[in-house]
């Protein structure tokens, strides 16, 4: 026991060590969230109707304490009708991709795998396909987006139940996946071939490469929910894909009733996905690149690394749909621009991070 | 703590692989599982882990039949060092180990404090805690190997399950992982592993099975099923058993294999 004295010091010098850690990634969070913030209320003043910061505060300030308004009413109708709900739509799809991603990402024990490998966005994309080919009204492409997004991604796990005769492999999942997502890309571009050149297929090619110009407050409210519903069981269970990204039989011996957590994160997922589909279109990328991002930021572990993906999918769509709307005269499709920022910045993060599968 | 298995069938589908086997292990034991490719060893071991379904018999632990146990009391009470492989991400050491308390977390919890310094206290015990915060897939594979051992004591089990726990690693290595699975062994851990080596079953199990073609098996202590005439049978190679005197003057055998 003579000793016990300097172990003791190793002892608390250790602990502090843990301390600072823990300390500097919830740093991290925070810092992205007043970050996200930031970016947020300058984002409100960018754009074809720019307004000052300081006017933005102002009109804030008067509409908290129901001042009178001194302001044109066009800048209430820019601001609050169609600036906000574009804000907002561009922060909640960037996370839910992201934070769809990085789930699958565990899942599937691949760091090559996106929100949409299972083929809820080609199944979303149908959906919208279909329902503007019968003409149907905003609603009514939203809802038909996310029914075929969810209808792709259920054809996905029975196929591949069946095919695998009770061992759930997530390899024939993956496999199902991309069988089922070329399926209905091939469905869609039949859809457009048939389609009026004039109308409804410029309406359809618009939409598919993603964009959210169109959004209002209303078409967030009603996506609102399957988002928190997909989103907030990922969240509390986040410590458990860790677990499952060492494969079934593994996290098996460890307690998990791994067929039960894998749907579970199956269905989240895919309410997430179709969701942001189904109001903001095919928008690639985001699902695969920030979970990497996140990840070189917080490291691997999903207890930090699934709230830094949301803040930073948030932060990165919110970002480039501000250059997608001020960048240039006419707005450039979003699901482009972040494909065209998406793919060498992956490379860049190939080259750069810390990579654990090779 | 009791491991027994009764009258076992094992397979996959509707293709047996193992018939109507019948052994046990109890804390303090160490079982060798050993037998030439392909013979049904991690089958065997897959359906004592609940991986595969039990197709005809029963596994009990303590007595009680674990056929309808939730996977979660299972890991309370059965550990399983895989072999060392690498996962596709670069987890921190002592996240890994970490990972050994799930069965004891609730399903929406993260881990506690508590959890945190059981799980240092099973590198203390391997004695790899300069090991904590090293990155998982950047240590060497012997590391690894004790790392996931780690990871199985951090589960809290009675029974460790090991599959070839010295496959990859070099000789010193080997021996190392041998000599902790002695020491788990003593301090009441029933361990059941499979080898390729018959030299490790004499090293350290108290008893062994030997799986052979054809459904059969040989089981007992060391000394009495590793014999010259069961290998040849077994492995279909010549080898002659010697033995030698250890540090402590107890005879350790070893089996030498002929070369033709």
């Amino acid at each position: 026991m003579h000793d016990s004295n300097s172990s003791d010091i190793d002892l608390s010098i250790k602990s502090k060590k843990d301390v600072a850690r823990k300390f500097d990634k919830k740093w991290i969070l925070l810092i992205l969230s007043v970050l996200l913030i930031a970016t947020f209320a300058i984002s409100f003043t960018l754009g074809r109707y720019a307004i000052p910061l300081s006017q933005l505060f102002e009109i804030l300030f008067s509409k908290l304490f129901g001042f009178q308004a001194t302001w044109d009413a066009t800048i209430d109708t820019v601001l609050f009708k169609v600036r906000l709900p574009r804000l907002l739509a561009a922060i909640l799809i960037g996370a839910a991709l992201s934070l769809s991603g990085a789930t699958y990402q565990g899942l599937f024990k691949n760091p090559m795998v996106s929100a949409d490998i299972l083929g809820a966005s080609a199944g979303a994309g149908f959906g919208a396909a279909i329902a503007m080919l019968l003409s149907f009204d905003a609603v009514g492409i939203q809802l038909m987006s996310f029914a075929f997004g969810l209808g792709a991604v259920a054809i996905t796990t029975v196929v591949s139940t069946i095919v695998g005769r009770g061992n759930d492999s997530t390899l024939l999942l993956v496999l199902t996946g991309m069988v089922v997502t070329s399926l209905f890309s091939s469905a869609i571009a039949l859809i457009k071939y048939v389609a009026d050149p004039d109308l409804k297929l410029r309406e359809i090619t618009f939409w598919l490469m993603g964009g959210l110009s169109a959004i209002r407050m209303n078409d967030l409210k009603i996506i609102l929910i399957p988002m928190i519903l997909g989103a907030v069981p990922l969240l509390l269970l986040r410590w458990r894909l860790n677990v499952l990204s060492f494969g079934d039989e593994e996290a098996q011996a460890m307690g998990i009733d791994t067929s039960r957590l894998r749907l579970i994160t199956i269905i989240c997922s895919t309410l997430l996905t179709a969701s942001t589909v189904s109001i903001g279109g095919i928008i690639g990328w985001v699902g695969l690149v920030i979970p990497h991002l996140a990840r070189m930021l917080v490291g691997p572990n999903y207890s930090i690394l699934l709230p830094t993906s949301l803040l930073v999918g948030g932060l990165y769509l919110l970002i480039v749909d501000n250059v997608a709307r001020c960048m240039f005269a006419m707005e450039i499709p979003l699901g482009i621009l972040t494909s065209v920022i998406g793919a060498p910045f992956f490379i860049y993060l190939l080259m750069h991070g810390k990579r654990g599968w090779v | 703590m009791k491991l027994e298995i009764n009258n076992a069938v094992c397979g996959y589908g509707s293709k047996k692989v193992i018939e109507d086997i019948s052994f046990d292990v109890k804390s303090g034991e160490i079982l060798c599982l050993l037998g030439p490719n392909g013979v049904g060893k991690t089958t065997l071991f897959k359906t004592i882990l609940g991986f595969l379904k039990l197709q005809s018999g029963e596994i009990l632990i303590e007595g009680d039949n674990v056929k309808n146990w939730s996977r979660n009391r299972l890991a309370k009470a059965i550990g399983y060092v895989p072999q060392a492989h690498t996962p596709p991400f670069p987890f921190n050491v002592l996240d890994v180990v970490i990972m050994g308390r799930t069965a004891h977390i609730g399903p929406f919890s993260s881990p506690s404090k508590k959890d945190v310094l059981i799980a240092e206290e099973a590198l203390e015990t391997l004695n790899i805690s300069f090991l904590k915060d090293r990155i998982y897939t950047e240590i060497s594979g012997g590391e690894r190997q004790m790392v996931l051992i780690a990871r199985a004591l951090t589960q809290q089990p009675d029974i460790l399950v090991m599959d070839e726990p010295t496959a990859n690693l070099d000789f010193g290595n080997q021996i190392k992982v041998l000599e902790q699975i002695n020491r788990l062994s003593k301090n009441g851990l029933a361990v059941f592993m499979t080898t390729h080596f018959p030299n490790q079953a004499y090293l350290c199990s108290t008893k062994v099975i030997i799986l052979q073609k054809n459904n059969e098996f040989k089981m007992g202590q060391v000394e009495e099923v590793i014999t010259e005439e069961t290998l040849k049978a077994t492995y279909g190679i010549d080898v002659r058993i010697t033995s030698v005197k250890n540090q402590n003057g107890d005879k350790i055998s070893a089996c030498i294999p002929l070369l033709n």
